[in-house]
């Protein structure tokens, strides 16, 4: 992967064939420590404790029900390469939690990239799935949620091009004030 | 700053030109390759050019949908394409500029672009 908003997409496509009904990204970047945070939190079928001991191993794969292939295995080496981590939270019928470490000096460490690209992808395509993007540096914190923007859209549907084109900018423009533009 | 209340004019527009495009149904469909290999090759800057074509041209009949790997990660972004009475076409190596021209020239027109076709690629 290029860079880390293509993994979130990935695993959030992961998240979604598990029959996840919403999807919360928290990224906390601490630029002092010089490291970043990143948390997908899924409410989907959860894995057991079998499932989530080979769910790092990239030849395993349940494939018939896509839930796992070279998504987590690719996250991880990509954490891991910046000297961070990647822990894998689940339970069955409860729902699936990934923590990644990164660290942002690291000359492997991947940009971020560009989220907004990466939830005006999954908005579009899985217009029945809640998305939550959560998006904090030292001081500054910007939210998106996709219930208080089907609230305001009443029956328009969500996934709108007209709509989904606001989004991308409506996040783009909330990261770009993270990092102490306009 | 961008507010959330500028959703309330989003709304209002795109109610608007719902309505213009109600009357069309049964349009061409649009399949991406979003698995793990797709996205890692540039699918999603592919999906986001369809959608901006779309957008832009107000192709109400036309639906964008996702699917799986396909077993051939080599070749992607891969991108399906079928018009209505007419056989699927398959699109290797998709780029957002290829998105344009297919959508120009084979979803409003009719003419498939051969050359980036899985045909001319093999």
């Amino acid at each position: 992967m290029e860079d880390i908003s293509l993994h979130l997409l990935d695993l959030a496509q992961n998240s979604i064939a598990a029959g996840a009904t919403l999807v919360e990204f928290y990224i906390r970047e601490l630029l002092k420590e010089g490291c970043m945070w990143l948390k997908i939190r899924d409410n989907g079928k959860g894995m057991d404790e079998h499932q989530l001991n080979q769910v790092s191993d990239p030849f395993y794969t349940t494939r018939t029900s896509r839930k796992v292939g070279l998504g987590i295995p690719l996250f991880r080496a990509s954490a891991e390469a910046t000297g961070g981590s990647l822990q894998v939270m689940s339970r069955k019928h409860e729902g699936t939690t990934l923590l990644a470490l990164f660290y942002t000096r690291h000359i492997d460490c991947l940009p971020l990239g560009r989220p907004e690209e990466t939830l005006a992808t999954l908005i579009f395509l899985n217009p029945e799935v809640n998305f939550v993007y959560n998006h904090e540096t030292p001081g500054r914190q910007f939210r998106f949620d996709t219930r208080e923007a089907r609230e305001i859209l009443g029956k328009v549907n969500i996934a709108d091009p007209i709509v989904v084109d606001w989004i991308r900018e409506y996040i783009r423009n909330g990261i770009e004030e993270l990092n102490g533009g306009a | 700053m961008k507010s959330l209340k500028e959703l309330e004019e989003i709304k209002q527009r795109t109610l608007d030109s719902v309505n213009l495009r109600k009357e069309r149904t049964g349009g061409t469909r649009v399949v991406v390759g979003m698995a793990t290999c797709g996205i890692a090759a540039g699918a999603r800057p592919v999906l986001l050019a369809f959608l901006e074509e779309v957008k832009k041209r107000n192709l109400g009949d036309v639906t964008v949908s996702q699917t799986g790997c396909i077993g051939v990660c080599r070749l992607e972004p891969m991108v399906e394409v079928t018009r209505p009475g007419e056989e699927k076409v398959t699109y290797v190596k998709m780029t957002a500029d290829k998105v344009k021209r297919v959508v120009a020239e084979h979803i409003v027109n009719g003419h498939v672009v051969t050359e980036y076709t899985i045909g001319a690629a093999e």
